[in-house]
């Protein structure tokens, strides 16, 4: 009513019929104010603004509103428009002033600007629906609600030792016929799932991209199938605050912001934290041939690195390098993560070639990032995980050595190269494999094994299977001569190429992915798996799949029942990690005993007990932990003997006697057919000797001593 | 169909016969009904939808905002609806906020 308004929510001016008075410069975006919508929008260099306002889905505008010069505060316009309606309004700006290129500017006051802060973008609603390409503005900038019914729900707050990552891609997830879900494709259906995720036994899934992108950028014929390719993972952003509309079963009505919520609500109801790969090194408006979006058209020298002649730097590799350390940038990005954390309740962060974020507006490192640096000590984000991927495509190789300030963790692509290599049976591994399994303290001394962020497959190259199944790249169908995708794999096809019906290839193939997941299991750090893996999902060797919204990058369901061992074996192996805290602790190995239980915290093994072999021919290594060191020695837990042959060969491995009448039972053992490779929690077989056992050719062997 | 609304109160009992479609227009005249209840002691708000053939995320909001407005203790029934409707609102989780019912009382 009338009268609850305050006076300064009245308008002063009008134009075009639509009322309007000088609005506030913060926040930016578009934000609801009393019976109004306050407009906020931040450009250096623009010598004019126009506020542009559609009708949902109009070709047309129906009011275009200049920014009095009054209106203007610093570098900030902003005003608040009245009477409008919430629901149906789509916005957007035109941005006047130079177009010099060689100085860095690109100002096109013809074209209307999506709004950097919107919360919703229009545009995109259905997934792969045919957009009007004649549309004048593309991307639209929407308003959302902030009424959803959260009921009792926050952030988890997981240890981040604990977790067991899961990243998934919201459309690959259900998208194959055989999900067997109501909306395949979306958030929704993800929903259908979680007793599928929770039966896996993950309790963190980190979703890839799920920023508002444009499938269809890019898109062409596929060369072998004649199919369309397009961009299918998402790391090209038109806008990071909006969720991308073509992930929503309700996309088409606008609410694909209460169907992430509510994914993320029923996950948390389940244990399950939420993880966002978030994109910052670059946008969807590419190089200086690509299209004009949003901060382009805005202030082109604030948000992206310029070489000295104007032109983009291309530290992401995909044309253009987000000005991360411009304070200006820096800001949004901490206001968009903000965001995420408050309003959708997310609990962690994987920042794509983070690398990226440390360089500074010349694209030179800094030693002391103030974005990293902000990010870490930022009160809201204070309970988030925050997830380096810790290099760029302009050669800045950061894992070990990323800026961390005591929060960060980084994806560790060493463990990954380390662990590939021990099981394809390159010698001179077996040091590393003691770092690997030890959250790599050689890397992380000073941050603990959590730091370490443990993978040997992502969505970046061979799955699992294909890890065991090629020897090369076969990229063909990406259109791009196979010249894309990485050439250092580190794998091995055992003996055949490609699909084969050779039993023996098909079994070490499967031994292979329960070796990989069982190391993963054992070391300490944070496992995180690709999903599919766990039911040995391939890509035909694939290792770049970006493009394909097909086969290629569907969850083919069916594999459940065809690879059910691995099914069988991923789900207890992850319940394995899960009973025991042994297996997760926060601070590194001491290498002493200091609880007084007669042995020390880890101690390493070889064939013969208590003598490993690190020389450069071996490819054999155990070790041994000290139940009585849990924790810090906190928590009582059985101890753990792991052995790992990547000889060829079965070997004896002399087992380290146990004290107090304890005995050694039998956990894993990948050489055994399934239901002999893994036995359930407290159902382990008492070992009949004591003394030995025979690890099989290429084999990793589990004992629980208690 | 223009949107229609009819409303009765018995008992502490609010019932709303919606017909029609529900969009960002006509979800006003919906949440102005559901303002001219909010101070009167109701236990449930029900929503007879069988003649109601679409509703928009603005009147989806109005269910949300009668909960805020009403109190949490408020039950919402909504009775026969179409099932596009039943749709969206297990998409949106919308679901667990309400009972959906063949008929009331139930």
């Amino acid at each position: 009513m009338a009268t609850d308004i305050r006076i300064d929510y009245y308008p002063t001016h009008e134009q075009q019929g639509i009322k309007f008075r000088r609005g506030h410069a913060l926040p930016f975006g578009a934000t609801m104010v009393p019976n109004g919508i306050n407009f906020s929008i931040y450009s250096s260099e623009a010598i004019d603004c126009t506020l542009v306002l559609f009708e949902r889905g109009e070709a047309e505008p129906f009011a275009e509103i200049r920014f009095p010069e009054e209106f203007r505060t610093g570098n900030v316009y902003s005003m608040i428009v009245f009477d409008l309606d919430y629901e149906r309004l789509e916005y957007g700006y035109r941005m006047d002033g130079p177009f010099k290129p060689e100085e860095g500017h690109r100002f096109d006051k013809s074209i209307i600007l999506s709004d950097p802060y919107a919360k919703a973008i229009g545009g995109r609603d259905s997934w792969l629906a045919k957009p009007n390409w004649d549309n004048i503005y593309p991307y639209r900038s929407r308003l959302v609600f902030e009424d959803f019914d959260w009921e009792n729900d926050h952030p988890l707050e997981t240890p981040i030792e604990d977790l067991v990552i899961y990243e998934m891609h919201v459309r690959g997830f259900t998208q194959h016929p055989s999900s067997n879900v109501k909306n395949p494709g979306t958030f929704a259906a993800i929903r259908s799932k979680i007793a599928y995720l929770k039966e896996l036994g993950i309790n963190c899934v980190e979703l890839m991209p799920i920023y508002e992108f444009d499938e269809w950028e890019n898109s062409k014929e596929n060369p072998v199938t004649g199919g369309l390719i397009v961009n299918f993972w998402g790391y090209s952003t038109v806008n990071f605050f909006s969720p991308k509309a073509g992930y929503a079963a309700t996309g088409k009505f606008g609410m694909q912001v209460d169907e992430l919520k509510t994914l993320v609500k029923e996950l948390h109801k389940n244990g399950i934290e939420v993880m966002l790969d978030v994109v910052f090194n670059h946008t969807a408006e590419g190089d200086h041939r690509g299209h004009t979006i949003s901060f382009r058209g805005i202030d082109n020298k604030t948000y992206y690195m310029l070489t000295p002649e104007g032109y983009y730097f291309n530290f992401s590799g995909t044309g253009n390098t987000l000005n991360c350390n411009n304070p200006v940038v820096r800001n949004m990005v901490l206001d968009c993560l903000r965001y995420w954390a408050a309003d959708y309740h997310i609990d962690g962060f994987r920042f794509d070639l983070a690398a990226i974020l440390g360089r500074d507006q010349n694209g030179a490192p800094l030693s002391n990032p103030p974005l990293l640096e902000s990010l870490a000590y930022d009160p809201i984000l204070a309970k988030c995980k925050l997830v380096a991927e810790a290099w760029d495509a302009g050669g800045l190789y950061q894992v070990g050595s990323f800026p961390a300030y005591g929060r960060w963790a980084e994806w560790n692509g060493k463990y990954r190269d380390s662990i590939r290599k021990f099981l394809k049976g390159d010698e001179g591994l077996v040091g590393e494999i003691a770092q690997c399994i030890q959250g790599w303290p050689d890397l992380y001394y000073y941050r603990g094994p959590t730091a370490s962020i443990n993978f040997i497959a992502c969505h970046d190259g061979f799955t699992l299977y294909d890890l065991f199944a090629y020897n090369e790249k076969h990229n063909e169908a990406n259109g791009e001569n196979n010249n894309d995708g990485g050439n250092d794999n580190h794998s091995w096809n055992c003996g055949v190429e490609g699909e084969t019906d050779d039993a023996f290839v098909n079994q070490l193939r499967h031994k292979q992915i329960k070796n990989a997941l069982s190391i993963l299991m054992v070391s300490q750090g944070v496992p995180m798996i690709l999903s599919g893996d766990e039911v040995g999902v391939t890509k035909s060797g694939n290792n770049n799949t970006y493009c394909h919204d097909n086969e290629l990058n569907w969850l083919d369901w069916s594999l459940m029942e065809k690879n059910s061992d691995i099914f069988y074996f991923a789900q207890r192996i992850t319940r394995f990690r899960r009973a025991h805290p042994v297996l997760r602790s926060r601070t590194h190995f001491q290498h002493k005993d200091y609880v007084g239980s007669g042995f020390a915290d880890i101690t390493f093994h070889g064939t013969q007990a208590w003598h490993p072999d690190f020389s450069s021919s071996s490819r054999c290594i155990a070790f041994m932990l000290d139940g009585a060191h849990a924790k810090s020695g906190t928590i009582q837990d059985d101890s753990i003997y792991i052995a790992m042959n990547s000889h060829y060969d079965a070997l004896y491995y002399e087992l380290p006697p146990l004290p107090n009448g304890k005995t050694w039972h039998l956990a894993v053992n990948t050489d055994m057919p399934s239901g002999e490779d893994i036995y359930d929690i407290a159902k382990e077989p008492k070992l009949e000797d004591q003394g030995r056992f025979l690890v099989g050719g290429r084999a990793t062997v589990i004992l629980v001593g208690k | 169909m223009a949107f229609q609304i009819e409303s009765l109160i018995q008992d502490q009992v609010a019932t709303f016969m919606l017909h029609g479609e529900l969009d960002s227009l006509s979800a006003r005249v919906f949440q102005t009904e559901i303002e001219k209840i909010a101070n009167q002691p109701i236990d449930s708000l029900v929503l007879d939808m069988e003649d109601l053939n679409f509703m928009s995320s603005a009147g989806l909001r109005v269910l949300i905002y009668s909960k805020q407005k009403i109190g949490p203790k408020l039950s919402i029934y909504i009775v026969r609806p179409q099932e596009l409707i039943v749709d969206t609102l297990t998409k949106t989780g919308l679901q667990h906020s309400v009972t959906i019912v063949d008929q009331y009382p139930v």
